[in-house]
C-alpha cells in the first residue's frame, strides 16, 4: 500500500473514523444523559457517511433515472441509509423521551447524581 | 396579537407553501430526491412551526390526538395492505407486478406510490405526535 | 396461497397486527387480539419447521425479486428452530399477560403495551427468518426499540435508567453490526447472506473483511450480553414488568446468538472465523469467565429477579462455550441450550411474576414462607432451579451433558470443570431462594397470600413442564439441534 498517496485520497474514511470516535467518546465519557444521546447521534452519522461515500462512483451522478445513458452512483447505499436515518431518528426520539421521564422522576439528568440517589443493592 | 407580529404573519403565509412542497417531494420521489420519509417530515414541520409560533395548545386543537393516532395507523396499514393485496392477487408478498392487470411496470409505479404515501402519512403524524408529547410535558 | 407464503406471513402477521392493536380500546381487546396473533405465529413456525425438516431449506423471494438482488427469506433447520422458540415463548407469555399486565401497568397504556410486544415479536421473528444482512439490521432495530419501550414501562423509576442504558448500549451494538454489514458490502458488493458466503472466500486477505469481522463480533456479542458487554442486562431484566422480563429473557439474547451463528458460520465461514482468525480463543475464555463470575455475582443478589438475570448471563456463557468448541457436539449443545434456556428461564421469570402479583415484591425476604402459601408457584420455581443446576431428568442436564461431552472430546478438562463449577454455584443461589421460601416462616404481620390465578399458573407450568419433558424425551430438541449444527458446520449437505 502506498501510504503517502492513499491518506489524502481516503479522506472520506478519515472523516468517518474521526466522527465515529468523537461520537463514541462522547457517549462513554459524558455523564449528562442528553450529551450521551447527542454522542450517539454523531456516532450514527459517521455510519451514514461511510455508506454514502462508499457508494459514490467516480464520475457518477445522482442515482436518478434519466433518458440518456449516464454513469450513476450506486443507489443501494442511499436506500439503506434512508432506513438507517429513520432508525436513528426513532432511537433519538425514544432516548429523549426517556430522558424527559428521568428528569421528572429524579430531578436531574446527570448520571452520577442519579446513581447517588439510588442506594446500591 | 401584538407580540411577534412579523413571525405570525410570515409563518401563516408560508405554511400552505410548505405543505405544498411536502406533497411535491412526496410524489416526485420517482424523478428527483424525495419520497415518503422526507415528505412526511416536511409536512409535520408545518404543524410544528404552527405550534412554535401560536402555542402548543392551539396547535393541538388543529391536529387532535385521535386524528394523529388514526393517521399513524392508517399509513402503516396502507403499506402492509399493499403487500397483502399482492398476496391475494397471487404473487409473493409486496410483489407490485400483480397490482396492475395489464402492465407490470404500471403495477410497480402504483405500488411504490402507495407504499411511499403510507410512509409519508405515518411519518408526518408521528413527527407531530412526538413534538406534542415533548412540548406538552411539564404543564400540569 | 397461505402455504406458499408462510415465510412472509410469519413476520407480516404480527406486523399488521401491531398497528391494529393500537386501534383497540380497553385492556381485554388488545390482549385477546395479541394472544390470537401470537398463537397464529406459533402455528406458522411449527408448519415452517416441519416443512424444513421434510424438504430442506425454504427460500422465499420478497416482492417477487429473485435473490441476490431482492430480499430473500431463507428458512433452514437453524432458524426454523429459533423461530419455533421465539413464537412458542410469545404464545405462552401472552395468555399470562392479561392479569400480570393488568396488575403492573396502568390501564391507559395497555393498547400501547401489546402493540409494542407485537412489534418486538415481529422484529425477533424477522431477524431470524431473513436471508438479507441489512434486513436483519432493520428487524433487529425494530425489536430493540420496542424492547426499550417495554422495559421502560416498569413500575420502578429505575426502569427508566435501565431502559436508557440498554438503549445506548444496544444502539452502539446495532450500529457496530451495521458498520460490519457495510464493510462486507464494500468487499463483496452484495447483501444477500448466501451470496456473501459465496463471495467472501475470494476476499479473505482483505483488511476490510478483517474490520468487518471485528465490528460484527463486538456488535453481536454486545447484543447477546457476553461478558464483559453484559452490563445492560441485569438492570433491564430486574426493573422491567414481569411479562417483559419473561418474554425478553427467553427470546432476545437467543436471537442475538442466532445472529452470531449465522454471520460466523454461514456467511464468514468456519475456515475464516475459526481457523484463520481463531475466534474461539476469544470466545472460550470470555464465556468461561461469564459462567464463573456471573454465577458468583448472582449468589450475592438480594433481588431474585436480578439474581436470575445474572444467571442468564452465565447461561449465555454456556451457549458461547458450546459455540467456541466448533464441533458438532459443541454446536448441538449450544443450539439445544437456546431452547432449554428459553424454556427454563421463561418459566422461572413467569413464576417470579406470579410472586410479584401476590406479594408485591421479588426481594429475597419477600419469599419467606412462600413455599407453603404459594405451593404451585414455588414448586415451579424449584423445578426451574433444578433445571438451571443441571439435575438429570431436566433440560439443563441435557445441555450440560453435551457441553461436557464436547469439552472432553477436545481434551479441555479445565472447561469441563468450569461447567461443573458453574452448576455448583447455581446450587448456591437457587438454594438461597428455596431456603427462604420453604424453611423460613412467614413474617407475623404478613398479609394472607393466595396462589396465583390459573391464567398465570398454566403458562408457567407449561414452560416448566416443557423443561422436564424435554429433559426426558430429547429426541425432538437434540435431533433438530444436531441437524442444525451439521448444517452450520457444513458437515452434511
Amino acid at each position: 500500500m502506498d501510504i503517502p498517496a492513499d491518506i489524502p485520497g481516503l479522506y472520506n474514511y478519515w472523516i468517518v473514523v474521526v466522527l465515529m470516535m468523537v461520537g463514541f467518546y462522547v457517549v462513554i465519557s459524558r455523564t449528562n444523559l442528553v450529551k450521551k444521546i447527542v454522542g450517539l447521534n454523531i456516532f450514527q452519522t459517521s455510519v451514514f457517511i461511510l455508506y454514502i461515500s462508499m457508494g459514490k462512483v467516480k464520475g457518477g451522478t445522482a442515482p436518478i433515472l434519466v433518458d440518456h445513458p449516464v454513469t450513476y452512483s450506486n443507489p443501494l447505499p442511499h436506500v439503506l441509509i434512508l432506513t438507517a436515518i429513520v432508525v436513528g431518528v426513532a432511537t433519538t426520539a425514544l432516548g429523549a423521551a426517556l430522558i424527559v421521564r428521568i428528569k421528572e422522576a429524579y430531578g436531574t439528568v446527570e448520571e452520577d447524581e442519579i446513581q447517588a440517589m439510588e442506594p446500591d443493592e | 396579537m401584538r407580540k411577534h407580529l412579523v413571525l405570525r404573519v410570515v409563518s401563516k403565509l408560508l405554511m400552505p407553501f410548505i405543505l405544498l412542497f411536502a406533497l411535491y417531494v412526496q410524489f416526485h420521489g420517482d424523478f428527483g430526491p424525495g419520497g415518503g420519509f422526507q415528505a412526511g417530515v416536511i409536512f409535520g414541520s408545518t404543524f410544528i412551526l404552527y405550534a412554535l409560533v401560536y402555542g402548543v395548545e392551539t396547535a393541538r386543537r388543529v391536529a387532535r390526538d385521535w386524528v394523529l393516532r388514526l393517521f399513524m395507523i392508517t399509513g402503516v396499514l396502507i403499506y402492509i395492505g399493499v403487500g397483502y393485496v399482492a398476496l391475494f392477487l397471487g404473487g409473493p408478498f409486496l410483489d407490485y407486478n400483480t397490482l396492475s392487470a395489464h402492465d407490470p411496470v404500471h403495477g410497480q409505479h402504483l405500488g411504490i406510490l402507495l407504499v411511499e404515501l403510507g410512509v409519508g402519512i405515518t411519518v408526518a403524524a408521528t413527527m407531530v405526535t412526538i413534538f406534542f408529547a415533548f412540548a406538552s410535558r411539564g404543564r400540569g | 396461497m397461505i402455504a406458499h407464503n408462510l415465510p412472509a406471513l410469519q413476520v407480516v402477521l404480527p406486523l399488521i397486527a401491531a398497528p391494529l392493536c393500537l386501534l383497540l380500546r380497553g385492556s381485554n381487546w388488545p390482549w385477546a387480539f395479541a394472544t390470537l396473533v401470537s398463537w397464529a405465529a406459533f402455528a406458522i413456525s411449527v408448519a415452517l419447521l416441519s416443512q424444513v425438516l421434510d424438504s430442506g431449506t425454504i427460500s422465499y423471494a420478497m416482492g417477487g425479486w429473485a435473490p441476490p438482488w431482492g430480499i430473500e427469506y431463507r428458512v433452514d433447520t437453524v432458524n426454523a428452530f429459533v423461530l419455533l422458540i421465539v413464537s412458542a415463548i410469545g404464545a405462552v407469555v401472552l395468555p399470562y399477560a392479561r392479569v400480570s399486565v393488568g396488575h403492573e401497568i396502568p390501564a391507559e397504556r395497555h393498547p400501547a403495551f401489546f402493540t409494542a410486544l407485537l412489534l418486538s415479536l415481529t422484529g425477533l421473528l424477522g431477524v431470524t427468518i431473513t436471508g438479507d444482512a441489512f434486513n436483519l439490521f432493520v428487524f433487529l432495530e425494530i425489536s430493540s426499540l420496542s424492547s426499550y419501550v417495554l422495559i421502560a414501562l416498569g413500575r420502578d423509576r429505575r426502569a427508566l435508567t435501565a431502559s436508557l442504558q440498554y438503549l445506548i448500549m444496544g444502539t452502539i451494538g446495532a450500529t457496530f453490526i451495521v458498520i460490519g454489514i457495510g464493510l462486507l458490502y464494500m468487499v463483496t458488493g452484495t447483501l444477500n447472506m448466501a451470496d456473501l458466503a459465496a463471495r467472501i472466500p475470494a476476499a479473505v486477505d482483505s483488511r476490510t473483511l478483517l474490520a468487518a469481522f471485528a465490528f460484527l463480533t463486538v456488535g453481536t456479542t454486545l447484543k447477546l450480553a457476553l461478558f464483559p458487554l453484559h452490563s445492560w442486562l441485569p438492570n433491564a431484566y430486574a426493573y422491567a414488568p414481569s411479562v417483559v422480563t419473561g418474554f425478553l429473557a427467553a427470546t432476545a439474547t437467543k436471537v442475538s446468538v442466532y445472529i452470531l451463528l449465522r454471520f460466523f458460520f454461514s456467511v464468514l465461514g468456519t475456515e475464516y472465523t475459526f481457523e484463520r482468525l481463531t475466534l474461539e480463543q476469544l470466545l472460550i475464555p470470555l464465556a468461561a469467565v461469564a459462567v464463573l463470575v456471573c454465577s458468583t455475582v448472582a449468589i450475592y443478589q438480594n433481588d431474585v429477579k436480578r439474581m436470575l438475570a445474572y444467571s442468564s448471563v452465565a447461561q449465555i456463557g454456556y451457549i458461547i462455550l458450546g459455540i467456541g468448541f466448533v464441533s458438532t457436539t459443541g454446536l448441538t449443545a449450544a443450539i439445544v441450550h437456546l431452547f432449554n434456556h428459553a424454556v427454563m428461564k421463561g418459566g422461572l421469570f413467569l413464576a417470579l411474576g406470579c410472586v410479584m402479583l401476590r406479594v408485591g415484591s421479588v426481594r429475597l425476604d419477600a419469599f419467606a414462607g412462600l413455599g407453603r402459601r404459594m405451593p404451585l408457584t414455588m414448586f415451579a420455581f424449584v423445578l426451574g432451579g433444578l433445571s438451571l443446576i443441571g439435575v438429570p431428568l431436566t433440560v439443563g442436564f441435557i445441555s450440560k451433558w453435551y457441553l461436557v461431552q464436547a469439552a472432553l472430546e477436545q481434551g479441555a478438562w479445565i472447561l469441563a470443570i468450569v461447567i461443573l463449577v458453574g452448576s455448583l454455584l447455581a446450587v448456591i443461589y437457587i438454594w438461597r431462594v428455596v431456603e427462604v421460601a420453604y424453611l423460613r416462616p412467614p413474617p407475623a404481620d404478613a398479609a394472607p397470600v393466595s396462589e396465583a390465578p390459573l391464567s398465570m399458573l398454566i403458562p408457567t407450568w407449561i414452560l416448566i413442564g416443557a423443561s422436564i419433558y424435554f429433559g426426558i424425551d430429547t429426541s425432538l430438541t437434540v435431533g433438530i439441534a444436531r441437524r442444525a449444527a451439521e448444517t452450520l458446520l457444513g458437515v452434511t449437505p
